[in-house]
C-alpha cells in the first residue's frame, strides 16, 4: 500500500483534526464519538453491499452481539451477572477505575472475536444465498436475535441492561474523552485495514464476486471462502463498534438499542449508499452528512423524525442511488483517473 | 386436547396468513418486487376497520370498506415510489418498500397511537369436543371470508379482461407490451389489488387478533417465507404452507412460550432459506 505525497498531507490533517476535535468542541464530545461509530458501521458494510454486493441488513446481529457480550464480561468478570441485571443498574456493584477499564478491555477483546467466529460459523450457510434471499434472510437474522436476546432472563430480558457507570476518576470531562478516543482509536484500525484491503487482490476478488460470481468461480476463485472471509471482517469492526457504542448509551435494550434492525440496521445500509457504494471514501462522507443532517434537522421534526427518515430512504434510494462519490464521478472523471476521449464525448452529445 | 386446539387455531390463522401471501406472490410474480411494507399495509387495513367500530358500525364490514380504500392508497404508492423502482436492481426496490415500512408504521403511530387495539366482534363461541376446544367465532369468520375473497380472486384472474392481462404480464411483460396491453396500468392494479387484499387480511385481524403500528414486519416476514416455501402461482401449496405456518406458530407459541412467538417466525425463516440454500447447492453439485 503506497501512499501518495497528496494523501500523506489529507491523512495527517484529518489525525490532527480528530485529536483536536474534542478539545475544540467540548459540547460535542458524545456526537462526535457516535460518528466515529457510525462511519466505522457504514464503512465495515460496503465491504459485502459496496464491494461485494452482498446486500446485508444483518450486520446489526454482529453489532448488538458485540454490545451485550462487552458489557456481560465487564460485568461478570467481577460481579455475578444475574444479579447485576436483576438490580437494573442500582449502585449495588461499583467498579473501580482500574476495574473498568481492565473490563472495557477484555469485553471489547471478546466483542471482537466472538462475532467473527459467529460470522464464519454461519457465513457458509448465509452466503450460499443469492440476491434479495439474501437481504431477507439476514433481515430476518436480525430481528430474531433481537426477538431472542429480548426473551434471555440473564442479559435483562425486556427491561434492559444497564452498562457499568463510568468511574469517578475526578475529572468530569473524562468519560467523554475516553469514549471519543476509544471510538477514534477504532475508527482509524477500521480505516487501516480496510484501505489496506483495498489495495490488495482480495478487493479484486470480491468485485469480481459482485459483478458475475458465477463466472469468477469458474475462473479458479474460491468465492465461498472469500466471502466468508469478507464477512467476518466485518463482523469484527461490527462488534467493536457495538461494544463501544453500549459504553456510550450506558443502556441496552434487545430491541430499541442492541439489535435495532430498524434504526441501526437501516442507518448504515443508507450511509454507505448516500455516500456512494464501491468507494473507500462514500461511506465515511455518506455517515458524516448523515449523521449531521440528523442531528442538526431531527430537532426541526421533533416527533416526526422518523416520519422523515422513511421518506429520506426512499428520496434517497430513487432519485440518489449513485450517492455522492457516484455524482463526483460523473462530474469530474479526470479527479477519479478515468480518461476521456474528447471526441468520443463530442460524438456522443451530437448523437444526442 | 391442548394440541387439537393449536391445530385449530393455527389453521384458522394460517388461511388468513395465506392470503396475505397470495397478494405477496401476486406483485412478486408481476412486478419482480419485494414489498417489505406489505405487513404494514395489513396493519393499515386493520385501522380502518378499527376505526369503523369506533364509530359504532360493525367491525365485519371494514371487510368490504377496507378493501376499497386499501385499493387506492395501493394505487398512490405504486404512482409515487414504486413504479420508479420496478425495473430497477430488486436490492432497491427492497430499500425502497423499507423506507415506506418505516414511514407507514411512525404516521401509525401518530394517527393512532402505540396502544394493542381489538375491534370486538361479538360473535361469540363455538365449543367442540365438551368444550374442551374453544374456538371463537370470530376466527371461523375470518377464514371463511378470507378462502372466500381467494376464490373470487381466482375466478377474476382467470376470466376478467384484466385478470389476463396481469397473468400475460407475469409470464413475459416485453411480450404483453408488445401485443398492447398497457403494462404501466397492470401493474398499478397489480399493486393495488396486493394492497386491497393486505386490507381484507387486516380487516379480519383486527377482529380476530389485535393490531399495532410495529407489527407489520413479521406479516411481511411470514408472506415471504409462505411464498418462498410454496413458490411463485403454486394457489394449493400457498394455502397448505399458510396453515402450516400457522400450526408451527401455535406450536411454538405454546411450547417456547408467547416471548418467542416472533422470534421462531424470524428463525425459521432463516432454516427455509439455509434449506432451500443447500438443496439448491446440491443440485448444482454436478457442475463442478
Amino acid at each position: 500500500m503506497s501512499i501518495s505525497k497528496n494523501n500523506l498531507i489529507l491523512y495527517i490533517g484529518i489525525l490532527i483534526f480528530g485529536i483536536a476535535a474534542p478539545f475544540l468542541f467540548p459540547a460535542f464530545k458524545v456526537q462526535l464519538s457516535i460518528l466515529c461509530v457510525l462511519i466505522v458501521l457504514a464503512t465495515t458494510w460496503n465491504i459485502q453491499g459496496g464491494e461485494m454486493g452482498y446486500n446485508s441488513f444483518g450486520n446489526i446481529l454482529f453489532y448488538g452481539l458485540g454490545m451485550y457480550l462487552c458489557a456481560s464480561v465487564q460485568v461478570g468478570m467481577f460481579f455475578p451477572l444475574a444479579e447485576w441485571t436483576e438490580s437494573g443498574g442500582e449502585k449495588t456493584f461499583v467498579h473501580t477505575p482500574g476495574q473498568f477499564f481492565q473490563g472495557m478491555a477484555v469485553g471489547l477483546v471478546v466483542a471482537a472475536v466472538v462475532p467473527t467466529i459467529v460470522a464464519g460459523l454461519i457465513g457458509y450457510s448465509i452466503l450460499g444465498l443469492r440476491g434479495h434471499y439474501f437481504a431477507i434472510c439476514t433481515l430476518g437474522l436480525g430481528v430474531a436475535a433481537g426477538e431472542i436476546s429480548g426473551g434471555i432472563e440473564i442479559i435483562g430480558a425486556g427491561q434492559g441492561f444497564t452498562t457499568p457507570p463510568f468511574p469517578d476518576v475526578g475529572n468530569l470531562e473524562s468519560r467523554g474523552e475516553f469514549f471519543y478516543f476509544l471510538s477514534f482509536f477504532v475508527l482509524i484500525l477500521t480505516f487501516i485495514a480496510v484501505r489496506g484491503i483495498y489495495s490488495t487482490r482480495f478487493k479484486l476478488i470480491l468485485n469480481a464476486i459482485r459483478d458475475n460470481e458465477d463466472k469468477a468461480e469458474a475462473m479458479g476463485i474460491e468465492t465461498m471462502k472469500y466471502k466468508i472471509v469478507g464477512w467476518m471482517i466485518s463482523a469484527f469492526f461490527c462488534g467493536l463498534a457495538g461494544g463501544i457504542m453500549g459504553g456510550l448509551v450506558g443502556y441496552i435494550d434487545s430491541t430499541d438499542v442492541a439489535f435495532d434492525g430498524r434504526e441501526m440496521g437501516v442507518f448504515m445500509v443508507l450511509m454507505a449508499i448516500l455516500g456512494g457504494k464501491g468507494t473507500l471514501w462514500g461511506p465515511i462522507i455518506g455517515a458524516t452528512v448523515f449523521h449531521i443532517f440528523k442531528e442538526g434537522f431531527w430537532t426541526f421534526f421533533l416527533g416526526w423524525q422518523y416520519v422523515a427518515l422513511g421518506v429520506l430512504i426512499v428520496v434517497i434510494v430513487i432519485y440518489f442511488p449513485e450517492g455522492i462519490m457516484g455524482w463526483l464521478r460523473e462530474k469530474y472523471p479526470q479527479r477519479f483517473g478515468e480518461v476521456i476521449d474528447e471526441k468520443d464525448r463530442k460524438a456522443q452529445v451530437e448523437l444526442k | 386436547m391442548i394440541s387439537v386446539q393449536a391445530c385449530l387455531d393455527g389453521i384458522l390463522l394460517g388461511i388468513l396468513f395465506a392470503l396475505i401471501a397470495y397478494g405477496m406472490a401476486l406483485q412478486w410474480g408481476v412486478m419482480n418486487i419485494i414489498n417489505i411494507a406489505q405487513g404494514d399495509l395489513v396493519i393499515l387495513g386493520g385501522y380502518i376497520a378499527y376505526f369503523m367500530y369506533l364509530y359504532g358500525i360493525h367491525p365485519a364490514w371494514g371487510v368490504i370498506v377496507s378493501p376499497i380504500i386499501m385499493y387506492f392508497v395501493g394505487i398512490a404508492i405504486y404512482k409515487l415510489v414504486i413504479n420508479k423502482v420496478v425495473d430497477r436492481d430488486l436490492f432497491i426496490s427492497i430499500l425502497a418498500t423499507f423506507g415506506i415500512s418505516i414511514l407507514f408504521m411512525q404516521l401509525m403511530n401518530f394517527a393512532f397511537g402505540a396502544d394493542v387495539v381489538l375491534a370486538n366482534s361479538d360473535y361469540g363461541t363455538t365449543m367442540l369436543f365438551n368444550s374442551n376446544v374453544v374456538l371463537p367465532n370470530s376466527k371461523i369468520f375470518s377464514a371463511f371470508i378470507s378462502i372466500l375473497f381467494a376464490i373470487c380472486l381466482v375466478i377474476y384472474m382467470k376470466k376478467s379482461k384484466l385478470g389476463r392481462a396481469i397473468r400475460a404480464t407475469a409470464q413475459n411483460a416485453r411480450a404483453a407490451k408488445i401485443l398492447g396491453v398497457d403494462t404501466e396500468k397492470v401493474y398499478a392494479a397489480t399493486f393495488g389489488i396486493n394492497a386491497a387484499l393486505c386490507g381484507v387480511a387486516g380487516a379480519l385481524i383486527s377482529i380476530t387478533f389485535t393490531i399495532h403500528p410495529y407489527m407489520g414486519l413479521p406479516y411481511t416476514i411470514r408472506s415471504f417465507m409462505i411464498v418462498i416455501v410454496a413458490g411463485l402461482g403454486n394457489l394449493p401449496g400457498v394455502a397448505m404452507s399458510g396453515m402450516g405456518l400457522g400450526v408451527f406458530e401455535e406450536f411454538a407459541d405454546y411450547i417456547l412460550g408467547t416471548e418467542f412467538r416472533i422470534g421462531s417466525v424470524f428463525l425459521l425463516l432463516v432454516l427455509i432459506l439455509v434449506y432451500r440454500r443447500f438443496k439448491l447447492s446440491r443440485k448444482r453439485e454436478y457442475l463442478k
